[in-house]
């Protein structure tokens, strides 16, 4: 068998991945003589001729083959991308089995056999063969003279692989009924173009595009990528409509004052600049940088020509929302933090009331209502209220979170408790809401409540009753109840004696609130 | 592109380019939905360097360079004669995807000069970002600088678009900054980074989405007296208390139309550089901030060799270190090698004993820290004694200084 025609299907080879376990494409491989073990005088030389580039299918189905025959490095030789009749043609070798080698050495093959030095196959059986005679650990001792010239190798393929995703650039071409197309042309050092073009397709899927390579090309239509012949750089438009914009945003962030030649070329080579198309500023910039920054430093400093704008900037401290309407519109506009509520549900009832309730989040009724405590809940509430002798209208009840949050099962919207997280992000609402209200007392029902007022998490059973709410300052006092939700699933039996509790609670807040209002 | 908008960019990159930072790195990777636009790495690219040397990843580039403040150290201060100029909340939203579909760049980075107020201009910064991610389904990589003048809920909605905010600390202390930036006030500022801080923290913990890599902050340095060892002590501050990414240090830049109360002279950026090497120590060598102040000179480094030497060479008792035996800690601190060198030193001496040509394969530091340690084939005879030891492995000092 001898080489191979570049193969231009998609491959199906993984670049990833235990590469060499897998089994099939022995076939693509051709390898030396049939001569099963070589003599220990003048062991004959095999020849394993590989397809042009990186052709890792073939590399491993000779693997295979040579693993199976027992051959050592020594007894091979590998050549790749000759034309076919150079060697004698030889049988293709039996399938050898897969060989077995360890993840990262896999890895590390993948890496390797798209690299331009053609020692790389040689070298690389080298290191598995080595391995499967009992050194399993070698990749971890990078000091040994082949891990590291193969760790070096690595290296500049992923370099290479870096620059291509960073320096390529596509210039856009119409195409019929509207579309466009992003073509470029790069010139890599490896042969890399199959390793390389996965990360063109995850950026731009939505976009059709070609890239031009010496050795072969990659088109994507939106389904797959297709690897073709090699381009030509003429079939890449001259230029492109944004293309002088780039270059007057690469010639506008360079700040002569800190010029460093030896830094950029470090990072990108000259090789690469005449397929960037911002590079032709550099000679320009690099002649005026010198005078410019003395300019700079020698210009003395002058008095403004402009008015100093004292109004606007006395204005500018003057943007906190004003009023509770005002900060209203503010939350009405917001978007909840997780998306699905129909509306933001503002607090409801009198500036200066003296008692505000703060509640855990809108439920679905008030979600659809736009009203805080018109559910069940909130129903509740009411009649708990009213026989405590509290005045619904009179007071102010708001909630700790302002939107709604679900899980829709079937048709229902079932209520799911707001984290922590979302708590703090509404909390800053709450707190400018109460500064507008003004309350002499505050409510928390439940633990939601009192994790915003408190902005820790404090046990509910212990804390009932009168509260200090720290974070406020003796602002107002406070008073920790549960909510009246807790009372809807708890069982029959035992509502009746948690709903008295709570109307005595509220009784206890309905004295608090006439001892403060006097 | 027509020639307004080319203006307006010429301008408005030139206003922004004093931010030192440009990373797009620490995002979570993504990929592109299927109508949609961008990937993330996760590693961050460089798309191309500028004759400075440094990196071009975002497009960083204000919405506007007017501004009311009047901070001294900066160019686009309300009392500087620069050209003015403000994009639209969709012209800054077109360059973006059109430079991006061309892989110029990487994504965003936003910031603006304060019109109106705190608040409105925050409001435009989010709907730059929230334009890109809605509109665009674009999951490249967004910057945005907040304002920490803006009310708290703006700052908070601005994290669930982008994937890195920053506030500016500009100046270390609290007297420089009512010097130099007398609309600015340290309190706000640190008030600022810390909400940032609990938002990122909490949003992890509950697997949300707010600001997924992380927070920074740019320090400018040689514009005020602060020293070395105190700009230090303040990023230790910074990384503990508000999980910081990324301190920047910025080497003060004669800017054009400079205000009277600066220094006239740029500082060497060579100070700028080891300020850099001192703040890796903390970040990636274990060194506590009283380890870094033991590398100074009276609280500045030298700027013929870097910190990790200087400290090397004031505890000379603590060295030569045996590369086959010590531990990672202490190897961590040898001249010359770096945090990746020593990870693959403990991994290679499990199954071999190291000579001198296997470290110089493990690490490309050799030269410094042969002194410093005993190979299975050197012993350095005395050498960590040697008075010109230090003079032998400083830097030539015109490094840097190019022109």
């Amino acid at each position: 068998m001898t080489a191979q025609a570049p193969r231009h299907a998609p491959s199906p080879a993984p670049r990833r991945g235990p590469a060499l376990a897998r089994t099939g494409e022995a076939d693509r491989a051709g390898s030396g003589p049939e001569s099963p073990a070589p003599g220990p005088e003048s062991p004959p030389l095999r020849t394993v001729l590989l397809g042009p580039g990186a052709d890792l299918p073939g590399f491993r189905a000779a693997v295979r083959g040579l693993v199976a025959a027992g051959v050592a490095p020594e007894g091979v030789a590998f050549a790749s991308g000759a034309a076919p009749g150079l060697f004698a043609p030889a049988p293709a070798p039996a399938e050898g089995a897969a060989v077995p080698l360890p993840r990262a050495v896999a890895d590390l093959i993948a890496m390797v056999v798209p690299h331009r030095d053609p020692e790389r196959y040689a070298l690389l059986y080298g290191l598995i063969w080595r391995i499967l005679k009992g050194e399993r650990q070698l990749l971890e001792v990078g000091s040994d003279p082949l891990v590291h010239r193969l760790g070096l190798m690595r290296r500049a393929i992923q370099r290479d692989l870096h620059k291509m995703h960073a320096f390529l650039r596509f210039r856009r071409v119409p195409e019929a009924a509207g579309t466009e197309r992003f073509v470029a042309w790069f010139e890599p050092e490896h042969h890399i173009l199959e390793a390389a073009a996965p990360f063109f397709v995850e950026r731009f899927r939505a976009l059709r595009w070609t890239i031009l390579t010496p050795e072969g090309s990659a088109i994507w239509d939106g389904e797959a990528v297709r690897f073709g012949p090699p381009g030509r750089r003429e079939a890449v438009p001259p230029g492109d409509g944004f293309e002088a914009g780039w270059r007057d945003y690469y010639e506008s962030t360079f700040n002569p004052a800190r010029t460093n030649l030896r830094a950029m070329r470090a990072e990108m080579p000259k090789k690469y600049w005449h397929n960037m198309p911002e590079t032709a500023a550099i000679p320009a910039l690099i002649r005026a940088a010198g005078t410019r920054t003395a300019q700079m430093i020698e210009r003395e400093p002058q008095m403004p020509t402009k008015r100093q704008p004292v109004r606007a900037v006395a204005a500018m401290a003057d943007q906190d929302p004003a009023s509770l309407d005002a900060l209203n519109a503010l939350i009405r506009r917001s978007e909840p933090l997780v998306p699905g509520a129909t509306q933001a549900v503002l607090g409801e009832g009198p500036v200066g009331a003296t008692v505000a309730f703060v509640g855990e989040q809108p439920g679905d009724q008030e979600d659809r209502q736009g009203r805080p405590f018109v559910g069940p809940a909130g129903q509740l509430l009411s009649r708990a209220m009213a026989e405590a002798g509290l005045a619904r209208d009179r007071a102010y009840l708001t909630n700790a979170v302002k939107h709604f949050k679900f899980e829709e099962r079937g048709k229902r919207r079932i209520h799911q408790k707001p984290t922590a997280g979302e708590v703090s992000h509404y909390r800053w609402w709450l707190d400018r809401e109460l500064d507008f209200v003004g309350p002499k007392l505050v409510v928390a029902l439940g633990a939601t409540a009192v994790l915003a007022l408190t902005g820790k998490a404090v046990p509910i059973t212990r804390a009932r009753g009168p509260f200090r709410f720290e974070r406020f300052d003796n602002r107002f006092q406070g008073f920790i109840t549960v909510h009246p939700s807790y009372l809807l699933r708890l069982p029959d039996e035992a509502k009746a004696e948690a709903y008295a509790a709570f109307v005595d609670d509220l009784r206890r807040v309905e004295a608090l609130a006439q001892d403060l209002a006097s | 592109m027509d020639e307004i908008l080319a203006r307006k960019l010429r301008i408005l990159a030139d206003a922004a380019k004093y931010d030192a930072s440009c990373s797009s790195s620490g995002a979570p990777k993504r990929a592109a939905g299927k109508d949609g636009l961008g990937s993330t790495t996760g590693a961050g690219i460089c798309h191309a360097y500028t004759p400075d040397g440094r990196c071009i990843s975002l497009l960083k580039i204000l919405l506007t360079n007017y501004c009311l403040f009047d901070c001294a150290y900066c160019v686009n201060r309300r009392s500087s004669n620069v050209r003015r100029a403000k994009f639209s909340v969709e012209e800054v939203v077109t360059l973006t995807v059109e430079f991006y579909k061309r892989n110029y760049i990487e994504g965003l980075f936003l910031s603006s000069g304060i019109i109106k107020s705190p608040d409105h201009t925050m409001e435009l910064l989010t709907r730059v970002a929230k334009s890109l991610r809605r509109d665009h389904g674009f999951r490249g990589y967004i910057h945005l600088k907040s304002i920490p003048e803006a009310s708290p809920w703006l700052i908070e909605e601005a994290g669930l678009y982008a994937d890195r905010l920053s506030i500016n600390l500009e100046l270390p202390t609290e007297a420089s900054l009512e010097r130099l930036a007398p609309e600015k006030d340290g309190a706000s500022i640190q008030g600022a980074m810390a909400q940032i801080g609990s938002r990122i923290a909490e949003a992890k913990a509950e697997h949300r989405r707010f600001s997924p890599a992380g927070q920074s902050t740019q320090v400018i340095v040689g514009a005020d007296a602060t020293s070395d060892e105190a700009l230090i002590r303040k990023s230790a501050h910074l990384y503990g208390s508000f999980g910081l990414k990324r301190v920047y240090y910025s080497a003060f830049s004669p800017i054009p139309d400079g205000s009277t109360i600066l220094p006239l002279k740029a500082p060497p950026l060579q100070r700028e550089h080891r300020l850099y090497q001192a703040d890796w120590l903390l970040r990636y060598y274990d060194f506590t901030p009283d380890d870094v102040a033991e590398a100074t000179e009276d609280g500045m480094f030298a700027l013929d060799v870097d910190p990790k030497l200087a400290w090397a060479l004031k505890n000379r008792h603590r060295f030569p270190v045996d590369v086959n035996r010590a531990d990672r800690e202490m190897l961590l601190r040898v001249p010359g090698l770096g945090a990746r060198a020593v990870d693959k030193i403990v991994r290679a001496r499990r199954h071999t004993s190291l000579r001198l040509d296997d470290v110089a394969r493990l690490s490309s530091g050799l030269k410094r820290a042969r002194p410093f340690l005993i190979a299975a084939d050197h012993r350095p005879t005395g050498l960590t004694d040697r008075l010109d030891l230090r003079a032998r492995l400083a830097e030539p000092a015109q490094q840097l200084s190019l022109f």
